[in-house]
């Protein structure tokens, strides 16, 4: 679980996240969602400790990250798995040496215990005969799960996502998402995505953090979220044709 | 304002570049990476323009010497002394800003900018140790890069003087060993080891602090290659300065 308190984060005297609280809870895929430039991005730096907040603190099953020293820190961080908006695959490595990156750096696992993981980890996100190729020679697809492979392969407590399924056709993209949500539940862990697909939000949204200019302005579930009235997320959800037709069956009862 | 902390925050980068160490086994693999990207895969173009450079500067020399009472050995001298002393360290040394250097900044910048280097960060790793560390230590070896320089420059030399008819074998080779001072070695070797410094670090700085998409990576590689020109340059007449006079 991460609890968020009252977080502020802004570059240049412009402030971007202006006081956020929340919780993600573990075993749950928590959302993120909110329009381009909402912040989601800087707020998910912050909760992986790339940008350091103003304000506020952050806590990983109750431990206040801004109290660790740097040792402590590297601990957490070895318990953090990240998968990035464009994979950012190493391209200079091959597929198995980037899902192996993290165990080399990491842990004192023999070559072929490293081995051993890597080919478990790519089998769980059902890539096979790539350990070989480099990342500009498979689908982006595939490249995504290449990246959470070498998120999950260290067995992390905390899975943070940055828009998983964005530049992915619709079926890719609804693979990827349950394929994280699966993991979630298997191993329980924390996992935080960012997102503005409405697919996902109604696929796998357990928890949903509604962001609007820099504030939290709605928090619930796939089930409730469509029937808030707040005027911010009905904005966003029905921003779509498609869900426009979904609510109007449902306010006729159908 | 803008120049003043680009020279801050290029201070402070080479600061962190030592401050947390890689594991020894993944810099010594990065180490070997690097040695084989900058300087083996640069040896062939030092090679052929060593040799041309060479080449060129005796049949220039050949050239303005017609005055009988000028001995010809001073054609061998004069070549010696101008490769040793500027083309070899400071000539290739522009050519390795424009080929390594760009690749460096090209190749960082990418990385930057597909978030490989958020990625080496989330996963607790010092990126700027990652990725300039071994690129300074693989330049390290540059100063012998210079002196494989010297020699095919003075190569050139040779084959053009002697193979084109302006001076005999004998007296190029006396006029090589002529007024030879030692003291000129150690200032062009002293020369290369900051030019190394340079070339490792101004590239791998306009790579690492880059904003935008693939656009931008190819502004930044030009940009970076004339601020390190440009670094070369005066580092070469303080260098010159301090060294020499
Ligand atoms: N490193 C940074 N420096 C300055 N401004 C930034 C930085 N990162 C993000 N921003 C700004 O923060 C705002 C929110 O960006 P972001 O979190 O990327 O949005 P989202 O991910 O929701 O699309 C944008 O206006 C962006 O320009
Ligand atoms: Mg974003």
């Amino acid at each position: 679980m991460i609890k968020v308190e009252d977080l502020h984060k802004g570059f240049n005297g412009e402030e971007i996240l202006k006081g956020i609280t929340t919780e993600f809870y573990q075993g749950k895929t928590n959302l993120i969602i909110g329009q381009s430039g909402s912040g989601k991005t800087v707020f998910m730096k912050c909760l992986l400790g790339l940008f350091s907040p103003e304000q506020g603190t952050i806590k990983y099953n109750d431990v206040d990250y801004s109290t660790l020293n740097a040792e402590e820190k590297r601990d957490l961080r070895k318990k953090m798995g990240m998968v990035f908006q464009g994979s950012a695959l190493f391209d200079s490595m091959t597929i198995a040496e980037n899902v192996m990156f993290p165990l080399r750096m990491f842990t004192k696992l023999k070559k072929e215990e490293m081995m051993e993981r890597v080919n478990k980890v790519l089998k769980r996100v059902n890539l096979k005969n790539v350990n070989h190729k480099y990342p500009s020679e498979i689908s982006g697809g595939m490249q995504k799960r290449v990246a959470i492979a070498r998120a999950i392969v260290n067995e992390p407590k905390f899975l943070f996502c940055d828009e998983p399924n964005s530049g992915l056709d619709p079926k890719s993209a609804m693979i990827i998402d349950n394929l994280i949500q699966e993991i979630t539940h298997e191993n329980n862990i924390t996992t935080v995505i960012n997102t503005h697909d409405m697919n996902s939000v109604l696929e796998i949204g357990e928890n949903i953090i509604f962001l609007q200019k820099g504030n939290l302005a709605w928090q619930g579930n796939n089930n409730e979220i469509f029937k808030t009235e707040n005027e911010a997320v009905t904005n966003f959800v029905y921003s779509s044709d498609l869900f426009k037709k979904v609510r109007e069956a449902q306010l006729k009862g159908l | 304002m803008k120049y003043l902390h680009d020279i801050g925050q290029y201070f402070i980068m080479l600061k962190d570049v030592f401050r947390r160490m890689t594991k020894a086994s993944v810099l010594r693999q990065l180490i070997f990476k690097e040695i084989d990207d900058l300087i083996i895969n640069s040896m062939g173009i030092i090679i052929f323009i060593s040799f041309f450079l060479g080449a060129v500067v005796t049949i220039q020399t050949a050239l303005n010497l017609n005055n009988p009472l000028i001995p010809k050995s001073l054609i061998a001298f004069t070549a010696r002394q101008s490769i040793i002393l500027e083309f070899s360290p400071t000539f290739i040394s522009i050519i390795m800003a424009g080929k390594v250097g760009s690749y460096i900044t090209s190749s960082i910048g990418t990385m930057r900018v597909t978030e490989q280097i958020d990625a080496l960060e989330v996963m607790g790793i010092n990126s700027t140790n990652y990725l300039v560390f071994p690129k300074i230590i693989a330049l390290l070896l540059y100063p012998f890069v210079i002196a494989i320089s010297m020699f095919l420059g003075i190569l050139g030399a040779y084959m053009a003087g002697v193979f084109g008819g302006f001076i005999a074998s004998d007296q190029f080779l006396s006029g090589l060993q002529e007024d030879f001072i030692p003291y000129h070695l150690a200032y062009a070797f002293i020369k290369s080891f900051f030019f190394a410094l340079i070339l490792a670090t101004v590239p791998s700085y306009h790579g690492y602090y880059m904003k935008g998409g693939a656009l931008e990576v190819g502004q930044a590689s030009t940009t970076s290659f004339v601020w390190t020109s440009v670094m070369l340059i005066i580092v070469n007449y303080i260098l010159t300065q301090l060294l020499l006079s």
